[in-house]
């Protein structure tokens, strides 16, 4: 079990944010992404999801072309409804994302107390920690954080921590963007191109 | 597979509901427009009574055009189509339930509504059961046409405007058959051709919907 991507190129309205980019990621390792605003961190996990086509090269996971359905990809938005409360919305995502359970998702990020509340009320940390929730309603083997530490207070970013070390224990994999200092220490770093 | 499928419509009705007031704000629309109409064109009851059903078509076909626009848009917005596209449940049969949940939150409580608030047009009683029943086939068509309209618009900015000329043309086969298997029931001595051709129309729709949706979302995400 291991993502390889070879040569991949991105391309924006004929402009080239990155090219002929390989990275190899195997069980239990953690891959940064780094690089300035607008060089390219967010298009490459999309492009792993494969929420957008790459211009060149291939992706592949376990000697198949498709990641989606084997990933689980946390960008900037966070895919919460808010008319839904804390536990509709994960429960849902769990039953779509081939999962069952909420509960220890519910309590690995401390939202226990939240679980019936509407997400129109929470509070932006109190989002993006939901959001991060989803990670842990189904299992899935590879997991693409865009910035995922946004917005959360110290004991979040802990809990975070946790649940990322605990993925890679067991045989997972992680890429992650960030501009974190204090992000967790990575087996890998990708430095992305220029900045615009 | 089901139970994803059952999870997607429930939580689509649930969402039409809270967010949007599901059939409600839909039907205070067409019982406002159905009870302006006397108003607008006069009292004459034999004249309310002609054009009755074309006014009940247009009012059920302009209340899901309204509708329209937040079929998809908020998951545009808020990311969940990104997620929604990585379960293993594949993209077109995720179009369809939108679709459907559109259709039984807000245009099929229309279609069984309209023909009763026709009652205040004056239309004769006898023939609402037929009516009602090329609304509640023709609504079908126009929910998987908003379907459509909504993949293709909610991820612009100011797609909203755009749906009336994307949406209009298509609704207009639905219409014109619509109101003729109406009008069909108003003179007895009518075949039911035009209620097949309508049937017809919502099956085709029914196909093509969940691809040329499940394609619009594809081409959003390039």
């Amino acid at each position: 079990m291991a993502l390889h991507c070879t040569n991949l190129s991105c391309q924006r309205n004929g402009r080239v944010i990155f090219e002929n980019l390989n990275l190899i990621a195997k069980p239990g390792e953690l891959v940064e992404l780094r690089g300035h605003n607008g060089s390219g961190k967010s298009s490459l996990l999309r492009m792993i999801a494969g929420l957008v086509p790459s211009s060149s090269g291939e992706i592949k996971w376990l000697d198949q072309l498709d990641v989606a359905q084997n990933c689980h990809y946390i960008g900037h938005l966070d895919g919460l409804k808010a008319a839904q409360t804390v536990s509709e919305n994960l429960q849902f995502w769990a039953t779509l994302l081939g999962g069952e359970n909420i509960s220890a998702a519910l309590k690995m990020f401390a939202l226990e107390a939240l679980s019936d509340q509407p997400v129109q009320i929470l509070s932006a940390g109190q989002k993006r920690r939901t959001a991060l929730a989803k990670l842990l309603c189904a299992k899935r083997e590879l997991w693409l954080l865009d910035e995922p530490a946004t917005a959360l207070d110290q004991t979040s970013r802990q809990h975070l921590r946790i649940a990322m070390q605990t993925h890679l224990n067991e045989g997972g994999i992680i890429i992650m963007a960030t501009h974190d200092d204090e992000a967790m220490k990575p087996h890998h770093t990708i430095t992305l191109g220029a900045a615009v | 597979m089901k139970t994803m499928i059952f999870t997607l419509l429930r939580r689509e009705m649930q969402l039409s509901v809270r967010q949007s007031g599901g059939a409600g704000a839909a039907l205070s629309f067409i019982l406002a427009f159905l009870v302006l109409i006397p108003l607008a064109i006069g009292p004459d009851l034999a004249t309310l009574q002609r054009l009755a059903p074309g006014l009940m078509w247009l009012a059920l076909l302009l209340a899901v055009l309204l509708t329209t626009e937040r079929l998809f848009q908020p998951d545009y917005e808020d990311g969940s189509l990104d997620l929604m596209s990585l379960s293993t449940l594949p993209l077109e049969l995720m179009c369809l339930v939108k679709a459907l949940s559109h259709w039984l939150t807000v245009s099929l409580p229309l279609a069984i509504a309209a023909p009763f608030f026709g009652l205040l047009l004056a239309i004769d009683i006898v023939v609402v059961p037929q009516l009602l029943l090329a609304m509640v086939i023709g609504s079908l068509a126009l929910s998987l046409l908003a379907g459509i309209g909504g993949a293709v618009t909610g991820g612009l900015r100011r797609g909203g405007v755009l749906v009336p000329l994307l949406i209009l043309p298509l609704y207009v086969p639905v219409l014109i058959f619509g109101l003729a298997a109406s009008q069909t029931t108003l003179t007895p001595s009518g075949s039911t051709s035009a209620l097949l051709v309508l049937f017809a129309i919502t099956l085709i729709t029914l196909v093509v919907q969940p691809w040329a949706s499940a394609a619009a979302v594809r081409a959003y995400f390039r």
